[in-house]
């Protein structure tokens, strides 16, 4: 804090005295309404599950629906996460790499999942790909059925999470510094010794900031994946379908156990994300 | 996201220029890679966007129209209006204030994890917050017997599809205006402070105008959310036709009837709201890229 240098220390001082001059609303503003449509229904959820008695929490989080319920639905987006994190990289590298024609609408396309209500996605991927749709019909005579069952569900998670990798690794490709990679050719690398050694280093920790990021869109999707599954038990149903038919039922501890687990698993997604996004500071430096 | 086009011809004149070997197979390798994308983005985005005005319309005009007759879609739309009308608004003036406390204070105690607890939404499952809301609003919720008393009705109703919707939507606006505000930096605000300018004055004239893009941005998003949000909604609204139904839960309830006419129709709306969005954002994206360049 002592640096010598002049205009740290004023731009310091006058900050300070900005704080003074502006009323605190700000402050007040941000504490109250986060504390009210925030952080009291959080701990409304965790009070509510600690009412409960500890073997009755465990007997309810690992009956066997709920297990087989996050089976479906951690398998399932970490296969997603996955194919999107391949996906996502190689569509990054085109978009910033090549031309082609109608290179520009293609890449305003990727925020498609973004800005598309879930409801209509689930809509038009269970047309799609029923047994009578545009490509659902291709895939009878392979005996693949995609709508209602759990490749339903894969594929409604694959089309939620298709922009985080892309919109992640976008950025820092376009970044990259070229010279290395010549540097490397011109060393006697070969192309795929370039592109693991010199050209995937820097770009890893934001491919897998994206795979976290669309992993912990997945993991939480309810509007599409309701309408292209079948939501049965034991096949395709996802956790928080699962909440939802036990709020249906009026069965309040178990969605309320259900529930506190998949907020649990958000917070550990949070904090996992938090690292990887210092982890990728580190090269920016 | 726009890439600069002069920066990419040069970048892909380069390899050309100095005649490295890496041009032979970056030439084999590019149309293959470039079929890839658009086959994988065929069918998992295009097909099934371009599905949904084609079944719109499969039925003409007239069956397309016939929906917008159905009171309960007109009731849907309404609401969805509703539901944008007042979330964006209390997102907006919370996400003013949050980027302020954030922007403007580089040190605090627990920043890293107010903005942490700000972007909580994004990870919690809609159905998750639903949940939240009716434990604590609900009939067996901890506000409910005192509700009841009052004879105020939240979950099954429309506030508490505000609540719901709002929570979902709450990070755009902060998110968005934190770094603008970062960049810009105190200057200007100090330079009109010192010539006398009230908080008030400084706000209007000075800081608003220069995170005006950002904060459109913002409200664009949260916008899109509000109207768009489904999970968190269908939790607590009960889902009662010509009431509480938004027009994502009037797509489900015709779809489950067999009604895909009506269905398609609801979804060819929200789908054009889609559009609308990306197309404002590329916009914004083109005026902020703008504005970078011209500092």
């Amino acid at each position: 804090m002592t640096s010598s240098s002049f205009k740290k220390t004023t731009s310091q001082s006058t900050n300070q005295s900005a704080k003074l001059a502006i009323p605190s609303i700000p402050w007040i503003v941000t504490f109250g309404y986060l504390t009210v449509m925030l952080i009291v229904p959080t701990a409304a959820l965790i009070l509510r599950a600690v009412t409960l008695s500890p073997s009755e929490i465990w007997k309810i989080a690992t009956s066997p629906v709920a297990l087989s319920a996050y089976n479906v639905t951690f398998g399932t987006a970490l296969a997603a996460g996955w194919i999107n994190g391949v996906a996502g990289l190689i569509i990054a590298w085109v978009l910033v790499r090549y031309e082609f024609p109608l290179k520009r609408i293609v890449d305003a396309l990727i925020d498609l999942p973004f800005a598309l209500p879930t409801a209509v996605a689930g809509l038009t991927l269970a047309t799609v790909y029923s047994e009578k749709g545009w490509l659902g019909s291709l895939l009878v005579p392979f005996g693949i059925k995609i709508a209602f069952t759990r490749m339903g569900v894969f594929l409604a998670m694959l089309f939620i999470s298709l922009p985080f990798v892309v919109r992640t690794v976008q950025p820092v490709l376009q970044e990259a510094e070229r010279e290395v990679e010549e540097a490397a050719w011109s060393l006697g690398a070969d192309q795929w010794q370039t592109f693991r050694r010199v050209v995937l280093p820097p770009i890893m920790p934001a491919v897998l900031t994206g795979i976290a990021l669309g992993f912990a869109r997945s993991v939480g999707e309810y509007g599409s994946v309701v309408i292209v599954a079948a939501n049965i038990p034991f096949k395709d149903l996802i956790a928080p379908v699962l909440i939802f038919q036990r709020l249906e039922q009026y069965d309040y501890a178990g969605a309320t156990v259900i529930g506190t687990v998949m907020l649990a698993i958000s917070l550990v997604m949070l904090l996992a994300i938090n690292l990887l996004q210092a982890w990728e500071r580190r090269y920016d430096d | 996201m726009t890439i600069n086009p002069s920066q990419s011809n040069s970048a892909s004149q380069s390899p050309v220029a100095l005649g490295q070997p890496q041009t032979g197979w970056q030439t084999r390798l590019k149309p293959i890679l470039i079929t890839f994308v658009l086959f994988y983005l065929g069918f998992v985005l295009f097909i099934p966007a371009l599905n949904v005005f084609v079944q719109a319309f499969s039925g003409g005009m007239s069956g397309f129209l016939h929906t917008f007759t159905q009171r309960a879609f007109l009731n849907a739309v309404k609401l969805t209006l509703w539901m944008a009308i007042i979330t964006v608004p209390l997102n907006t003036v919370f996400g003013l204030s949050a980027a302020w406390a954030i922007g403007r204070n580089k040190r605090f105690p627990g920043r890293a994890l107010l903005i942490s607890i700000i972007d909580l939404p994004f990870s919690i499952s809609p159905v998750v917050a639903g949940l939240m809301v009716v434990l604590l609003y609900g009939r067996n919720g901890w506000f409910g017997s005192l509700l009841d008393a009052n004879n105020i009705k939240i979950i099954f109703a429309v506030p508490g599809m505000v609540l719901a919707t709002a929570f979902v939507s709450l990070p755009f606006v902060a998110r968005e205006v934190i770094p603008v505000l970062e960049e810009i930096g105190t200057e200007p605000e100090e330079a009109a402070k010192t010539l006398g300018a009230s908080s008030w004055q400084t706000f209007w004239r000075v800081t608003l105008p220069s995170i005006q893009w950002g904060l459109l941005y913002g409200v664009l998003l949260t916008n899109a959310r509000a109207m768009g949000e489904f999970g968190a909604i269908a939790v607590v609204s009960g889902n009662i036709a010509g009431k509480t139904q938004t027009l994502p839960l009037f797509v489900e309830e015709a779809y489950k009837q067999y009604n895909t006419q009506s269905a398609y129709a609801a979804a060819v709306l929200l789908a054009c709201l889609a559009i609308v969005t990306m197309v404002a954002k590329a916009l914004l994206e083109r005026k902020i890229d703008d504005k970078g360049k011209a500092e």
